[in-house]
């Protein structure tokens, strides 16, 4: 071991100075560890994969599936399954190459084999299919090349043993979706642990690994009912480390997909549990800071939600109301967005529950700085029904956005919003004109008393302050008797400490 | 205590009694209940002053109710709500009654927002101090059994950080249930909780009995370990730590180790990870026996790890590893035990491993002395030098003294020369800037003379670099430089390279003439800012460039404390008033504003000056003579130094800066 070493430190040395890497031409100094971090090599990764495997036996091709005999197909259904259970380094790329080729003929085989031959998927196959498949894929994902890796701006890092993995995805999924295949069999080979460390790969930042477990987890869904429950508790797990510890997991935007199906066939009424789901994960899920990459299938979920149960809109927009954005004004567009597909569905009935709290915010997001902002709000009076909405409820919206909507007519910077404003109290105006001119005519006094209050309060809070001094004072006194403490201040911070 | 506040303060306040009706509760109230969050957050943050215009009781049974049942708000307010209660014993009436803050914290406790819980949770553990043992046991231990057999996650996890504090101080039964109650988290349904135990495990251990460590502790991190998860497998490491401090040897080894053995080998590269993260803190819990038999192995491996993630951690840890290693017998454990493994790191294919490592190794040469650092770890440090990643030789330049100390830096100086002039004209300035920030370490470690010959070109060189942010720094260098080499040495190199540049044709390095004055004067002192500076910058009042132009008047401003009335009066003040008319708006501005700080100087050296002469010779008031030495020293402290216009000064152009930063990144 020591007497290596030598020599493989040397080659390096000389390698440097000359060879000191040049910048590439295009970037431009300043801000660019972005795009530094790319032009740097790629490093190795996903080794994780062949820290274990040793002692390499070398492959040899066997014969096809469909020269034997139907004897003899499944002992050589067996030996080509183990076959397959062999892994190879793809991170270099010319190691084994014959190897790698034989995987792959057998996998296509495999495949080929299982989609269209009937009378294959027996009993004493299962176990040998699960563990080639578990194998396979099954594996710690590494560490992601980025840190700070952003799904919508930077490249993901793709899976190197991508050209076998994709086979064996394949393979997986069409013994799912066989005639043949039996759940009744599988379920003894795909149980919990199965499951939960297929829900962990739904991590990886192959978007193409992602696409085939999540046709996968929704077969495993459909056929496996023993698991469902279990597979709904671990997606709950998923998301609330998401929300609430790491903020990171690339599949969550897969998982939710398959969790809007799932709602879709959800029987009435809806189980507590499901409830608690809505409430407890999914409306959470918003405050995530990566919102906008798995937000159309989120509102997917909340409006299938709704659809089936409208009990549950209050419930829902006050979370949204709860959780709105307030500094990102991108996801505040969306959240705008959402609410409007909410809208479109909600019941009246619902609609008079929270029409107050949800105007207050619509004329917040009006008086935005940001002009999208403040233009996808006003585009709810582009809405037909949300129109009829706040017609037949005007006494209750128009108050609760007028104020705002004067101000903000009057102050922003941007014409196109102070003209969709216009526009807006023109049709407040059509509505009800008396309720109009009446909120017209009270507007000022209005801002008045609010000032007025405002200066009630600074002078409640002085008062306070006076009092709190003077009773620390007081109770310095008390206290201390003839001790002179001159800082009754620096004694209080002490004391409560 | 807080306390004293309590009974005692009616006595005190009963004069003010006249004020509580002022304040009826409802007004207050309302206050916490604004529409507006911001307002109620300011309420909330100031709910100790509502507290005591209440007075304890009052609090007591009417304030406190009032906030355990409003605990649905924004969860901005709940946080400031948590940190609040933590500190309210004394304003509910002392230690007797703190378990009427109880009810708010344990709603709080269960919220799903986790910065809420985690605040509420520590308040809950301040709170349980101030607790007597019978209340304890009373009203503090049934909230964390219930918060313990919550049905939600949240109110679980909350509960794991409360064992610890209520264990030590209850009974033998209770602290049996305390303990149940544990070990059921420990195997939770929920992998968060799992979690927060894992987190918590060696805190409570080391508040229990050393028997129930062993026959109940050592199970649970057994379990942990091996969790199915291993986000929960690598919490188990960190308890390890602790855990391994309380038991024996013989326990350690038969217990402990093996699993330690494990994690370091564990197929998840995040569990490996923490164990090479802990490393130094494992290495001391265990003693210095188990880390030759298991540590040293564990770390070997750990330095070759397939992830570069593990080994740029383990690669952090290897100066700290060989510390910490007995001084018996030390040298050859790291020369042939680590020093193999670290050579192959020094041409790791990530540049991350091995800027790790170049942050560190350096420090390696005094463990080792001198003549194995040279036989064994100049090469590596030579090697790393001449390292393609920036990174990498920064790291090991800016670790220098380390090897000063021990064979003497010249040893390094034929290889030190071209790396630093290398990264001194890198293409990054992110780099250069780095590399300037040394530059006053190794001009110290260098001597002036090797530092007049090979290093002031660059420094000066860097004067005149596009990067607004390395021009800057440069200036700040000239300064540390003139600090270390002393005036006659600025007069002699510098201060002349500097002025020459007024004359440059862009007005950017005429700036920079101006920014190099300001950074110098003080170091330089009087003679040579009246002398040879001033007249440059007076010169340059003239010159075509608003921006120049108005520079000059702020320099003006920053060098005025360091000049005496002579100069102020005479030369600097007419400059000043003939920028005051200048046709451009800013250099108006700044010219006037620095005729008023000027003024100002002027006037406090009059005073001065009159202060003293007064009592002596009363009808002096005539001073434009006196040169009092007072003033002239006390251009550190004295009163022009306190009028704030040098940090409103820097602030501005530090905005300056960055905007300039910023517009050249894009260029």
């Amino acid at each position: 071991m020591e007497t290596k070493l030598p020599p493989a430190s040397t080659p390096t040395s000389p390698s440097s100075p000359g060879l000191s890497p040049v910048p590439p031409p295009d970037k431009v100094d300043g801000f660019s560890r972005r795009s530094l971090r790319r032009a740097r090599p790629r490093r190795s990764h996903s080794s994780s994969q062949f820290r274990y495997q040793s002692n390499q036996q070398e492959l040899t091709p066997l014969p096809l599936l469909k020269d034997v005999p139907a004897s003899e197909l499944h002992e050589l259904l067996s030996r080509k399954l183990a076959q397959c259970g062999v892994m190879f380094d793809f991170l270099d790329c010319v190691a084994d190459l014959k190897g790698k080729e034989v995987k792959r003929a057998a996998l296509n085989e495999l495949v080929e084999c299982v989609g269209s031959t009937r009378g294959v998927l027996i009993e004493p196959v299962y176990p040998d299919i699960i563990r080639m498949i578990s194998v396979n894929i099954f594996r710690t994902l590494p560490p992601s090349e980025n840190p700070e890796f952003d799904p919508e701006e930077d490249e993901p890092n793709l899976e190197p043993s991508w050209p076998h993995l994709q086979l064996v995805y394949e393979f997986f999924l069409r013994f799912l979706e066989s005639p043949d295949f039996q759940p009744s069999v599988a379920k003894r080979y795909v149980d919990q642990k199965f499951v939960l460390m297929l829900l962990e790969l739904f991590d990886s930042e192959d978007p193409r690994e992602r696409e085939y477990l999540k046709t996968i987890l929704h077969r495993v869904y459909g056929k496996f009912l023993g698991l469902r429950a279990y597979i709904r508790k671990q997606c709950n797990h998923i998301f609330l480390r998401f929300i609430y510890e790491l903020e990171h997991f690339n599949g969550v935007a897969e998982l939710l997909e398959i969790l809007g199906s799932i709602i879709n066939g959800f029987a009435l009424p809806l189980k507590t549990e499901h409830k608690q789901f809505l409430v407890r994960v999914l409306i959470p899920l918003h405050s995530v800071k990566s919102l906008s990459v798995f937000h159309a299938q989120l509102a997917y979920c909340v409006v299938q939600f709704l659809e089936k149960d409208a009990t549950l809109t209050e419930h829902v927009i006050r979370g949204l109301l709860k959780y709105w954005p307030k500094t990102c004004t991108q996801k505040e567009v969306m959240f705008l967005g959402e609410m409007e597909e909410i809208l479109d569905v909600i019941e009246p009935s619902q609609f008079v529950k929270i029409q107050e709290p949800l105007f207050k915010q619509v004329a917040r997001c009006v008086s935005s700085p940001h002009f999208q902002v403040a233009e996808r709000a006003l585009y709810f009076w582009n809405n037909e029904y949300i129109l009829s909405l706040i017609e037949d409820n005007c006494h209750t919206v128009l108050p609760a956005v007028f104020g705002t909507l004067y101000q903000v007519s009057k102050e922003h910077w941007n014409q196109t919003i102070v003209s969709l404003i216009y526009n807006v109290l023109k049709t407040f105006m059509e509505m009800n004109g008396k309720l109009f001119d009446e909120l017209t005519a009270s507007y000022k006094l209005e801002k008045q008393q609010e000032q007025q209050k405002a200066q009630e309060r600074q002078e409640l809070w002085q008062g306070l302050e006076e009092l709190r001094l003077r009773r620390l004072q007081g109770t310095q006194g008390a206290k201390d008797g003839p001790l002179p403490r001159p800082t009754p201040q620096v004694a209080a911070s002490g004391g409560q400490s | 205590m807080a306390g004293a506040a309590g009974p005692r303060a009616a006595p005190g306040a009963a004069g003010g009694d006249g004020d509580d009706s002022l304040y009826p509760i409802a007004v207050l109230i309302d206050e916490l209940r604004n529409e507006d969050v911001q307002l109620r957050l300011n309420s909330i943050k100031k709910l100790s002053t509502i507290a005591l215009a209440l007075g304890v009781e009052r609090t007591r049974t009417e304030l406190l109710p009032f906030l355990t049942d409003t605990i649905y708000d924004e969860d901005e307010v709940l946080l400031a709500l948590a940190e609040q209660l933590g500190n309210f014993t004394g304003l509910v009436g002392g230690p007797d009654f703190a378990h009427c803050l109880l009810p708010p914290l344990e709603s709080l406790a269960t919220v799903e927002e986790t910065v809420v819980r985690d605040k509420a949770v520590e308040s809950l553990r301040q709170i349980s101090q101030e607790h007597t043992p019978v209340a304890l046991e009373a009203h503090f231990v049934p909230l964390v059994k219930r918060l313990a057999s919550g049905d939600w996650f949240t109110s679980r996890t909350s509960a794991c950080g409360l064992f610890s504090v209520c264990y030590p101080r209850a009974s033998n039964a209770v602290k049996a249930e305390i303990r149940q109650h544990f070990r059921s988290l420990c195997s939770d349904d929920t992998p968060m909780v799992r979690r927060a135990a894992a987190s918590k495990l060696g805190e409570f251990a080391k508040v229990l009995e050393l028997d129930s460590v062993k026959t109940e502790i050592v199970p649970l991190f057994t379990n942990l370990a091996s969790d199915e998860q291993d986000s929960v497998r690598l919490l188990a490491v960190e308890a390890c730590v602790s855990i391994a401090q309380l038991l024996s040897q013989d326990d350690l080894e038969a217990l402990v180790i093996p699993i330690l053995r494990q994690a370091a080998e564990d197929k998840s590269w995040r569990v490996r990870y923490m164990v090479a993260d802990k490393f130094s803190e494992l290495q001391k819990a265990v003693g210095p026996k188990i880390t030759l038999n298991d540590l040293i192995p564990a770390f070997q491996s750990l330095l070759k790890d397939c992830e570069a993630e593990v080994r740029a951690a383990a690669a952090h840890k290897v100066k700290e590893l060989c510390e910490n290693l007995p001084t018996e017998g030390r040298e050859a454990i790291i020369v042939n035990q680590i020093l193999p493994y670290i050579k192959e790191l020094v041409s790791d294919t990530n540049q991350h491993v091995k800027s790790a490592l170049a942050s560190v190794i350096m420090g390696l040469s005094t463990i080792l002395g001198k003549e194995n650092t040279i036989e064994h770890l100049l090469p590596l440090f030579l090697a790393q030098l001449k390292d393609e990643c920036p990174e990498v030789r920064l790291n090991i330049i800016s670790n220098l003294d380390c090897v000063n100390e021990v064979i003497g830096i010249r040893q390094l100086s034929q290889s030190l020369l071209p790396a630093i002039v290398e990264l001194a004209e890198d293409a990054k300035w992110r780099v250069r800037l780095a590399i300037i920030e040394y530059m006053p370490l190794l001009a110290g470690q260098l001597g002036v003379e090797f530092f007049d010959e090979k290093l002031n070109s660059l420094c000066m060189a860097w004067l005149v670099d596009h990067v607004y942010a390395i021009r800057e720094a440069a200036t700040n260098n000239l300064m540390k430089l003139v600090q270390k080499f002393g005036t006659e040495w600025a007069q002699n190199t510098i201060v002349p390279k500097v002025l020459v540049m007024a004359n440059d044709p862009n007005y950017l390095h005429r700036m920079t003439t101006l920014f190099c004055i300001n950074a110098l004067s003080e170091a330089c002192g009087q003679e040579i800012t009246t002398k040879q500076m001033l007249p440059i910058v007076l010169k340059m009042a003239g010159d075509q460039v608003a921006n120049v132009r108005f520079n000059v008047a702020k320099s003006l401003q920053k060098i005025g404390p360091i000049l005496d009335t002579d100069a102020l009066q005479g030369k600097v003040k007419p400059v000043l008033q003939k920028l005051g008319q200048d046709e451009d708006m800013d250099v108006k501005y700044f010219a006037q504003e620095a005729i008023s700080v000027v003024a100002q100087r002027l006037r406090k050296l009059d005073v001065l000056v009159k202060d003293r002469e007064e009592p002596r010779i009363p009808g002096a008031d005539k001073n434009l003579f006196l040169i009092p030495r007072g003033p002239g020293e006390d251009t550190g402290k004295g009163p022009a130094c306190q009028l704030h216009v040098n940090t409103r000064d820097t602030l501005a152009q530090l905005e300056i800066a960055e905007l300039v930063h910023f517009l050249q990144s894009r260029e």
